[in-house]
């Protein structure tokens, strides 16, 4: 288990750090679609198999593919993955960040717990989603009705 | 014992810990990049590591109810799913009226 | 079942046990057993694909051919059996030519690549009692995760090929992929609700328990499910993406020689796969009504994914193909509102059984009739109801027809009616 999260978790980084460096916005996007997957991996590990599938299918498999079309449909001379002028100082932030973070996860004392990984999730997501989450339930699907009409008018030609 | 040292278990430090290397890359190709659907690629990977962190936490810790942190995860997924389709709608939309995406064109309010 | 050699052919899980039973006697680490077992399901699983991509071959000309009132290839070894053979030899011996143009990782990847969602296909399918190479909890799910993986291959073997057919066909093909998907979802979701698990093994208990085939009490996803499998595959009638007429072999016109092949093989690999999933969810996967005691339970599946793989022939021998435009109502305007309406009928029934605690003796005979009279009355009615726009000459609304108010831009009151 140790070995498959550590290379799950080198996988997409390696991915994410790939999609900097890449020179091709197209490129970048299979990077980022390889480390959706390398997470989908990820999550496995931590016994989350729900969410783990969701992710492939919504992310990897919906959103990566709007993504594409978005960049099928925007400028050729805007696809050469360039950075802009911000590139030392965001990479001192994210480095302070990235140190910050790691030094108060260690020094926290966590209260972990010692009951083993959880069987299946799937029965549970969905125990939880209809009592003491329904309300979000609900607002999460007016949500996305809402942004299905406006991404639907925002690109809809005036005829 | 230091949480960095491999021992037989993953440890929630490690999984926090690759979770916050993740949200600083997340951070940086969202700050750097010229793009906007590359912004938004930025943005998607933040919003995954986040999701790490969640499930993380519900693995590890101790909890009335650990299966809210799997919860939130479906649901950041959601929000995720959408504001991606609204952020590229209006990605389309500028582009047809000011021919380029790269963000550091588009900083009129007005025009 | 009295399956207590390992050599008893009618359930082959057996003989795996029977080695892991050894291993672990043996004082062999879990963790090796554990490996030795994935690799030999691994194996069985490869084998069993390969076998079935070399045979669809010559099945599926052979059937074509007759259906079009034809030999098939009859010329290479008794029937044309030696068919496959030579089309192997064929596409091995060919140069296999790259564009210069074309991007170098991105286009040499998809045809490997693109056979991982095919044969992780088959890791969830239960091909006996106990024979499930991974069976998941989240089995139907994890199915459609792997079909929406497809898309993003398929993208980046069109656009590699720096060639604007390519794309174009490429395109087609994700939208229709991503169409076809929700209403696929939602005739799954209606088996789901009725079998009440996600696992496919667990649905091949739940028609074992109930002794009957859930097509029975889910014609209407049956149909659905079929008809997104049709147009996931790509196959005629909706093979507009890769039809040879049309867009000279769509996504996949600048690969040659082995490259081509591997598309090709991948087609069929991906039609198994998805007619064994039809197989386990509708027509009962191992399980038919006893005679699995008689003969192995394997080999009554793999008879039942080749009927079902006939009927995905049958529909490309007989029917025409449809245009994109079409294609694209049909399931956004037709299949999705009749999945919908088939999750709500299921889930009531499926809530009369489990909180009024009325009996399955009665409800599951009830909800039989009710699910046929509700798919033949939908399909004849919603089909009506589309149609309706395009026959009726004067398009107005109901309302100003009864109060007979002009319409603006209209000078006299029409006559009612």
């Amino acid at each position: 288990m140790v070995i498959a999260f550590w290379t799950l978790a080198a996988l997409t980084l390696g991915s994410a750090v790939m999609i900097v460096l890449t020179r091709n916005l197209l490129h970048a996007l299979l990077c980022l679609i390889l480390s959706f997957v390398g997470m989908a991996g990820v999550f496995i590990t931590l016994s989350a198999d729900f969410v783990a599938v969701v992710q492939v299918l919504v992310y990897a498999g919906a959103i990566a593919v709007l993504m594409l079309f978005a960049i099928m449909l925007s400028p050729r001379s805007g696809r050469d993955n360039a950075a802009n002028m911000l590139q030392l100082p965001a990479l001192v932030l994210c480095g302070l960040f990235a140190a910050g973070v790691t030094f108060t996860v260690i020094e926290t004392d966590w209260r972990e717990a010692s009951r083993g990984s959880f069987d299946t999730t799937a029965e549970a997501i969905g125990q939880a989603l209809l009592s003491p989450f329904v309300l979000p339930f609900e607002i999460a699907s007016v949500l996305l009705v809402v942004a299905m009409v406006g991404a639907i008018v925002l690109v809809r030609e005036d005829s | 014992m230091s949480p960095l040292v491999l021992d037989a278990r993953v440890t929630l430090e490690q999984v926090l810990i690759v979770g916050a290397i993740l949200f600083s890359i997340g951070l940086y190709i969202a700050l750097t990049k010229r793009n906007a659907v590359g912004v938004l690629m930025g943005i998607e990977l933040m919003l995954n590591a986040v999701n790490l962190t969640f499930l993380g936490f519900a693995r590890f810790v101790e909890s009335p109810r650990p299966i809210d942190g799997h919860v939130f995860a479906v649901f950041v997924i959601t929000v995720a799913a959408a504001e991606a389709a609204v952020a590229l709608a209006l990605v389309v939309a500028i582009y047809r009226f000011r021919d380029t995406i790269d963000v550091d064109r588009i900083n009129l309010l007005r025009w | 079942m009295l399956l207590s050699s390992w050599w008893d052919v009618r359930d082959l899980g057996n003989a795996v046990s029977g080695l892991v039973d050894a291993l672990q006697d043996a004082g062999v680490p879990n963790g090796v057993i554990y490996s030795i077992a994935a690799l030999l399901g691994c194996l069985g699983i490869i084998a069993f694909v390969g076998a079935t991509a070399v045979i669809n071959i010559w099945v599926e000309r052979r059937l074509i051919g007759r259906i079009q009132v034809r030999k098939g290839p009859n010329r290479l070894g008794p029937f044309g059996l030696l068919q496959p053979v030579a089309d192997a030899i064929k596409l091995i011996q060919k140069e296999a030519l790259q564009p210069k143009s074309a991007d170098g990782v991105v286009y040499s990847l998809p045809p490997i690549l693109i056979f991982i969602p095919a044969i992780l296909a088959f890791a969830v399918v239960p091909f006996g009692d106990k024979m499930v190479l991974a069976d998941l909890n989240v089995g139907v799910l994890y199915l459609l995760a792997l079909g929406s993986t497809t898309a993003v291959l398929i993208f980046m073997a069109g656009y590699a090929s720096n060639n604007k057919y390519a794309l174009l066909g490429s395109m087609r093909v994700i939208a229709m992929l991503i169409s076809y998907e929700i209403p696929s979802v939602l005739a799954l979701l209606g088996v789901v609700t009725f079998a009440g698990t996600m696992s496919l093994s667990g649905v091949v208990d739940f028609q074992d328990t109930y002794w009957s085939w859930l097509i029975f009490f889910q014609p209407l996803a049956f149909l659905i499910f079929l008809l997104g499998t049709t147009a996931e595959l790509n196959r005629t009638p909706a093979d507009i993406a890769e039809a040879e007429s049309e867009i000279i072999a769509g996504f996949h016109i600048e690969y040659s020689g082995m490259k081509f092949g591997l598309f090709y093989a991948v087609e069929l690999v991906n039609a198994m796969g998805l007619s064994a999933v039809i197989a386990v969810l509708f027509l009962g996967g191992w399980w038919t009504f006893g005679v699995e005691k008689v003969i192995p339970g394997w080999i009554l599946f793999i008879g039942k994914i080749y009927a079902v793989y006939f009927l995905l022939i049958w529909f490309r021998g007989t029917l025409p193909r449809f245009r994109m435009d079409q294609l694209m109502a049909f399931a956004w305007k037709f299949l999705l509102p009749l999945g919908l309406i088939n999750v709500l009928v299921s889930a009531f029934e499926v809530l009369l059984w489990t909180e009024y605690d009325i009996s399955a003796g009665v409800i599951l005979p009830a909800s039989v009739v009710v699910n046929f009279a509700l798919a033949a009355v939908l399909i004849v009615g919603w089909s009506k109801l589309m149609m309706k726009p395009f026959t009726d000459v004067r398009r107005r609304p109901h309302l100003f027809n009864e109060i007979n108010v002009p319409l603006p831009g209209e000078a006299t009151p029409e006559p009612a009616g």
